[in-house]
């Protein structure tokens, strides 16, 4: 079945919020964030951070954003990827000066996100390279590229073969959840390419093949319990589908780009920056992801997270391109905070990995 | 001076200022509240949608909002959400008709 796109990126729409310094602006108006919502790096001096400032712990993990190329247009997209956002995609030189890097350091992890990765040219050479490497690799796949196309179906197979980890977006075992931020029959093509996951062993005790699914709100709240919206995940889509899967990650909707956009059109956006704040949790941001992790993008800069290179807030104090790449002064160097770090801290906390806290 | 209408939902937020003219009451209601709702042998999400059944049947346009969030929020999705009101509504037909019995009854007495 094919996919009614839920909306157009940004950039199609000549969005003021395409530009990043708009973007940054809304987080900081002065006088809205004066008066209601203190600054994030004064927010966490009295959670162990005295100076305002987060360190890395360790880098390890490698995030590199393939580019914003996607088959679908969720509402809620930090990426502000599409099926219009050719240009933007990471050249086999960017993949090259990767695996260099890869080779030298001892990063265990690969972390391939996007849009969609898979649609990539190199996705698959880069991908077996990691392997041959010794890495773990986790592919954020949104699903619907396996069955978007044929030459995406063996996908799975390839997968299972490089022992590579999946992370997918399924906001909901429903199909009205899910279609209303993904797009229209976004659900039935998620359910077909992960029955078709688990037919090669993902998810399945035993196989080795882990298959994740990552849950985030589909509106303006908070996500719930992770733990307990796993059990009722796995309940019901065992129980509607037989699928298996092995982790529900909760995720927190960032307040930028695409979503960033959904809540100015809705007023929301005050509603939802102070429910991130009533939401604080000092004990989350010990554990905040840009600690253990380097973000790069597809035209090779480094940044903190995936956010903050959507925001293009670059490294500070090391050097800011993968051709300059210095492990040692990227692990000691401050890491670049803002408003939108609210979200990363909010209940249980949230990273790319689910929540940080029990 | 206080508004000219009822049921202002800025006023929900305000809730937690009932201790001010009762303190140890409202702490006690607040305590037992948050233990009500924990997971026990309900999940959060069932007794969310409970909570959203029982606010349409009292009818409090506060606990509609409050439990349609909770609800969204624990992972129920529209379909469980109008089930859950279904079954209030159930109950308060049900609970109207069966009284017809007593009708029934009773006019049976007064009746040839
Ligand atoms: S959220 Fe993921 S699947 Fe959706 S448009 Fe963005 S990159 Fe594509
Ligand atoms: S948004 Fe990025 S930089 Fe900010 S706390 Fe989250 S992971 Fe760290």
């Amino acid at each position: 079945m094919s996919i009614h796109q839920r909306t157009k990126s940004l950039a199609a729409r000549h969005s003021d919020l395409s530009d990043t310094f708009f973007q940054l602006k809304v987080l900081n108006g002065r006088a809205l964030n004066e008066a209601r919502f203190p600054v994030f790096s004064e927010m966490i001096k009295p959670a162990g951070f005295a100076d305002g400032k987060i360190k890395p712990t360790r880098v390890e993990i490698f995030q590199l954003n393939a580019g914003k190329l996607c088959n679908q247009t969720c509402a809620h997209c930090h990426v502000d990827a599409g099926p219009d956002r050719k240009a933007e995609n990471m050249s086999r030189e960017n993949f090259e000066r990767c695996l260099d890097i890869l080779r030298q350091y001892d990063i265990p992890t690969v972390d391939i996100t996007g849009g969609a990765p898979e649609m990539n040219p190199n996705f698959r050479w880069f991908v077996s390279e990691c392997h041959k490497l010794g890495k773990h690799v986790i592919d954020r796949c949104n699903l619907t590229i396996i069955v978007s196309n044929p030459k995406y179906r063996d996908l799975p197979q390839f997968f299972a073969e490089n022992q590579v980890e999946i992370t997918s977006s399924l906001p909901h075992y429903s199909a009205r959840r899910t279609d209303s931020q993904r797009g229209d029959g976004v659900f039935d093509d998620s359910i077909e390419a992960l029955q078709l996951l688990n037919a090669v062993g993902y998810g399945r005790e035993g196989s080795g093949l882990k298959l994740n699914l990552v849950y985030n709100p589909t509106g303006t709240f908070l996500p719930g319990n992770q733990a307990a919206l796993e059990a009722d995940f796995k309940q019901q889509l065992q129980r509607k589908f037989g699928i298996q899967f092995n982790n529900l990650y909760a995720i927190t909707n960032m307040p930028i780009s695409r979503f960033l956009d959904y809540l100015i059109e809705h007023g929301q956006y005050e509603t939802y920056m102070q429910s991130l704040l009533d939401a604080f949790n000092p004990g989350a941001v010990a554990g905040v992801m840009c600690r253990n992790t380097i973000s790069v993008s597809w035209d090779g800069y480094l940044y903190d997270c995936d956010f903050n290179q959507m925001l293009d807030l670059k490294v500070a104090g090391a050097g800011t391109h993968l051709s300059e790449f210095d492990l040692a002064a990227l692990e000691n160097r401050d890491i670049v905070l803002n408003q939108h770090c609210y979200g990363c801290t909010a209940g249980a906390g949230s990273s790319c990995g689910g929540q940080v806290v029990e | 001076m206080s508004k000219k209408h009822y049921f202002d939902p800025e006023d929900l937020k305000k809730f937690g200022n009932i201790g001010a003219w009762q303190k140890p009451m409202a702490d006690k209601f607040f305590a037992w509240y948050g233990e009500v709702f924990k997971e026990g042998a309900l999940t959060e999400r069932e007794k969310a949608l409970i909570a959203l059944a029982v606010a349409h049947t009292v009818q409090c346009p506060y606990c509609i909002d409050a439990y349609t969030s909770g609800c969204l929020e624990k992972g129920a999705d529209e379909e469980q959400m109008m089930e859950a009101v279904h079954v209030a509504a159930a109950i308060r037909a049900g609970s109207s008709l069966v009284f017809s019995t007593q009708m029934m009854n009773h006019a049976g007495d007064l009746t040839m």
